[in-house]
C-alpha cells in the first residue's frame, strides 16, 4: 500500500520536476499572476532579453495602484505603476485584466470568481496574500521578486518542501462570528510567527462549515501566522463554487476534473508535522489593539497590561504598541474610538463581506467616514443588483470601485497622520495605511458596527434579528 | 548573484522583534526604479521623528554603526508582504547580513536571490550579540558562512541556515541559469501533466482568445 499522504504532498508530488540532492525541487506553476509591482520581476526579464516562456498561464491584474474613487486624482507616478503593467503585459502577450476591464479587481478576488484559481493548482503571485487561493485547494504562495522573474521566464520554481501543519477548528462558529475572527482569534492564541516553514491545512467540520468566502479569508491571513500557504481540501461547497466559472473547465472536463479533485483530501492516515485543534464554538468577536495580527483580544477585553506581560521583551513590545497606537493600558477595547473604517481589500470584500456589513448599517447612520471598495467590479455589480450600494450610501458611507485601495495606501488612498481606522483588512502594522495610521482589523460586521457607533464594537447585539 | 563566503565588519545591533516589511520599506517609496538605489529607504520611519529627522539613540543613526554590514535583530524579522524591496533596503546600504533567531519564509527566499544572508541564531545567542561590549562600540563581527559561525570579540555563536541556501551563497549561483540546465526534464514533465491534468490548463472563454 503506498504511503499515506496529506493534500500538500499531493500537490506538491504532482507539481515536482526534480529534486536536488540537497532537498531543493523545481516545481511546475500552473498559474501567475502579476501586478503593477511586479515591475521589478519584469525589469530582470527584460534585463537578460528574456521571454514570458507561458502567457497563457500568466496573467495581469491591476490592483495595488488602481484608483478606487471615481474622481480620484492620482499621482503621475501611480499612473505610471498601472501604465507600466499594460506595457508589460502587451509586451508579453500576457492577458491583463487592467482598469478598463470589467472584470478587474483584486487578484485575490477576481481569480476565484472567474474560475482561474481550481483545486490541485500551484498558483504563485508576488504578493503574500497568494495564500488566499488555496481556499479551494490550491497550492498558492507568494513569491518575491526575483522569483517572479523566475517563474516568468521558466513557468517553475526553486521550493523545499514545507513542515506539514494541520490546524483543526471543530464545532460551530456562534452567531455574529466570522472566518476573519476565527483567523484573528488563532493568530493571536498561537502567534504570529508561528507557521514559519509551514504549509498548512485547515481542517475540521468548522471550516467545513465556511462558505468558499469564508474560506478565502481564512486562508489570506496564513501568512499573518507565518505561513506562506494555508488550504482546505476542496470539498462539495468547493465544486459548487466551481461550476460554470468563466475560465474553469466545464461540461464533462468539469466532471472529470471534479473526480481528479476529490483524490486530493489528506489520507485518513497521514502524519502532520504540527497538528493542533482548536474549538471553533469558542471563538468570540476578536479585534486587534497593536501594531502586529497578534496583538489581539476579544472584544470585550481590555488593551493589557505590560506589568504583567509574561516576559520583558513582549513587555517592551506592547508598551510600544500602547504608544504608537494612542491606547491606555487597561482601558475597553470598546471605549478605543475612531476616526474612520475601511471596508474591503483581499481579505474582506467579497459578497458576502459586504452582505454582512450591509446587514448591520440597514436602517442606521454612520457617525465617522467611511470608504467601501468591493473587491472586484464583479462583485461591485452584484452588491448594487442586491441593493447593497444603497446600504452604505444611505448610512453615510462612500461606495468604492475595486483595488487594494486604503489596505495599502499606494493608490493614495490613506489614513492619515494620527487618524485610527476600524479595517477589515490583514495588517495593522505602523504606517500600513498610511504614514502614521493607526489600523484595528476586525470584521466586516464589526466595522460596520463601529462606524454606527463610532468606536470599537461587538458586533453581535446589532446582528440581533437580522441576517448577514 | 555575488557570493557570499564571509564577512568582517561592524554590526548594527538594532535589537528589535518583529521588523515587517512595511517598516523596512513603506509601501509609498516602492515606486522607485532599483537602479535609483534603495539605501535611503531603509527604516525610513521607525529611524525618523515625525518632522523627518533622525531619531537620536536608534542604532541604524549612531555613527559606530555607519559601516555595518551586518545586523542584529529579534525573532521574525522580515514578517509580512513578500516585497523583495524589503531586501533592497538592506542591500543598497551594504548591508549582507542579518542575524536574527528567525525570519519570514519570503524575506529569507528573497534575501538568498540578493546574495543577502539571514543567519539564525538562537535567541540566547541574539542575546548574547546584541550585549557584547565589542558589538556594541562598533567592533568588527566576523561571519563564516562555510563554518557557519559568527565571532565578535572573544565570543563565538554558531548559526544555521538552509543546506540549499548555504550553496547557493557560497557558489553566487544563477537560478535561471540553473533551471534552464532541466530544460528537458520540465518538457518531459509537460508532456505528461498535459495527460494526467486535462483539467489544469486554463479555458478562454468563447469569443477571446
Amino acid at each position: 500500500m503506498a504511503t499515506p499522504r496529506t493534500i500538500i504532498d499531493k500537490i506538491w508530488d504532482a507539481h515536482a520536476i526534480v529534486t536536488r540532492v540537497d532537498g531543493d525541487t523545481l516545481l511546475w506553476i500552473d498559474r501567475h499572476f502579476v501586478h503593477e509591482g511586479s515591475h521589478h520581476g519584469f525589469g530582470q526579464v527584460a534585463a537578460r532579453g528574456a521571454r514570458v516562456e507561458r502567457p497563457d498561464l500568466t496573467f495581469g491584474v491591476a490592483d495595488h495602484y488602481a484608483p478606487t474613487r471615481p474622481n480620484a486624482v492620482q499621482s503621475p507616478e501611480v499612473r505610471a505603476m498601472v501604465a507600466k503593467l499594460d506595457a508589460n503585459t502587451r509586451t508579453h502577450g500576457v492577458r491583463n485584466f487592467g482598469i478598463g476591464d470589467p472584470r478587474r479587481g483584486i487578484a485575490h478576488v477576481v481569480a476565484p470568481e472567474l474560475g482561474l484559481t481550481l483545486p490541485g493548482l500551484a498558483i504563485v503571485c508576488g504578493d503574500s496574500h497568494t495564500s488566499t487561493h488555496g481556499a479551494l485547494g490550491a497550492y498558492a504562495f507568494g513569491i518575491g521578486a526575483s522569483e517572479v522573474a523566475h517563474v516568468l521566464m521558466t513557468q517553475t520554481i526553486w521550493q523545499s518542501r514545507p513542515r506539514r501543519m494541520r490546524i483543526r477548528v471543530d464545532g460551530a462558529l456562534t452567531p455574529g462570528v466570522a472566518a476573519k475572527d476565527m483567523a484573528l482569534a488563532l493568530i493571536e492564541r498561537l502567534g504570529a510567527g508561528y507557521a514559519r516553514g509551514c504549509a498548512i491545512e485547515y481542517a475540521g467540520s468548522a471550516i467545513r462549515g465556511l462558505s468558499i468566502e469564508g474560506r478565502l479569508t481564512l486562508c489570506n491571513l496564513s501568512i499573518e501566522l507565518g505561513s506562506r500557504l494555508g488550504l482546505v481540501a476542496p470539498d462539495e461547497t468547493t465544486f459548487a463554487y466551481l461550476r460554470d466559472r468563466p475560465f474553469g473547465p466545464g461540461g464533462a472536463a468539469f466532471e472529470a476534473a471534479v473526480a481528479n479533485w476529490r483524490e486530493l483530501a489528506s489520507d485518513d492516515e497521514a502524519a502532520f508535522d504540527v497538528d493542533i485543534a482548536i474549538d471553533g464554538a469558542a471563538i468570540p468577536p476578536t479585534v486587534t489593539w497593536g501594531v502586529n495580527p497578534e496583538q489581539a483580544a476579544p472584544i470585550t477585553a481590555t488593551v493589557p497590561d505590560p506589568d504583567r506581560a509574561p516576559d520583558p521583551l513582549k513587555a517592551e513590545a506592547w508598551r510600544d504598541a500602547i504608544d504608537y497606537m494612542g491606547l491606555r493600558a487597561g482601558m475597553k477595547l470598546t471605549e478605543i474610538r475612531v476616526d474612520r473604517v475601511f471596508i474591503g481589500s483581499c481579505t474582506n470584500s467579497r459578497i458576502e463581506d459586504l452582505r454582512a456589513a450591509a446587514a448591520v448599517l440597514t436602517g442606521r447612520k454612520a457617525v465617522v467616514p467611511g470608504l467601501v471598495s468591493p473587491g472586484s467590479m464583479t462583485v461591485k455589480r452584484r452588491a448594487e443588483a442586491e441593493g447593497l450600494d444603497r446600504v452604505f450610501i444611505d448610512a453615510g458611507l462612500e461606495w468604492a470601485d475595486a483595488g487594494c485601495s486604503m489596505c495599502v495606501g499606494m493608490n493614495g488612498e490613506e489614513v492619515p497622520p494620527g487618524e485610527r481606522c476600524a479595517s477589515t483588512t490583514n495588517r495593522n502594522f505602523k504606517g500600513r495605511q498610511g504614514k502614521g495610521s493607526r489600523t484595528h482589523l476586525m470584521s466586516p460586521a464589526m466595522a460596520a458596527a463601529a462606524a454606527v457607533t463610532g468606536h470599537l464594537t461587538d458586533a453581535r447585539p446589532l446582528l440581533a434579528g437580522r441576517r448577514p | 548573484m555575488t557570493p557570499f563566503t564571509s564577512l568582517e565588519a561592524p554590526a548594527c545591533p538594532l535589537g528589535l522583534a518583529n521588523v515587517d516589511t512595511d517598516q523596512l520599506i513603506p509601501a509609498r517609496f516602492m515606486q522607485t526604479p532599483r537602479a535609483e538605489g534603495y539605501g535611503k529607504f531603509l527604516l525610513h520611519d521607525l529611524r525618523r521623528d515625525e518632522a523627518g529627522a533622525p531619531k537620536t539613540g536608534f542604532p541604524l543613526n549612531d555613527p559606530r554603526y555607519a559601516g555595518a554590514r551586518a545586523m542584529i535583530a529579534r525573532k521574525n524579522f522580515g514578517c509580512g508582504s513578500s516585497r523583495e524591496a524589503a531586501v533592497y533596503v538592506l542591500v543598497d546600504s551594504g548591508y549582507r547580513c542579518v542575524i536574527a533567531p528567525s525570519f519570514g519564509d519570503i524575506f529569507s527566499s528573497n534575501a538568498i536571490k540578493n546574495g543577502l544572508l539571514p543567519a539564525i541564531v538562537s535567541e540566547a545567542d541574539a542575546d548574547a550579540l546584541l550585549a557584547n561590549a565589542s558589538i556594541v562600540a562598533g567592533g568588527a563581527l566576523r561571519v563564516d558562512l562555510a563554518e557557519q559561525t559568527i565571532v565578535a570579540g572573544n565570543l563565538v555563536v554558531p548559526f544555521t541556515v538552509r543546506t540549499d541556501w548555504k550553496q547557493r551563497l557560497l557558489n553566487g549561483w544563477d537560478d535561471v541559469d540553473l533551471t534552464k540546465s532541466f530544460a528537458r526534464d520540465i518538457a518531459a514533465f509537460v508532456a505528461a501533466d498535459a495527460k494526467l491534468r486535462p483539467w489544469a490548463r486554463p479555458v478562454a472563454p468563447d469569443g477571446e482568445n
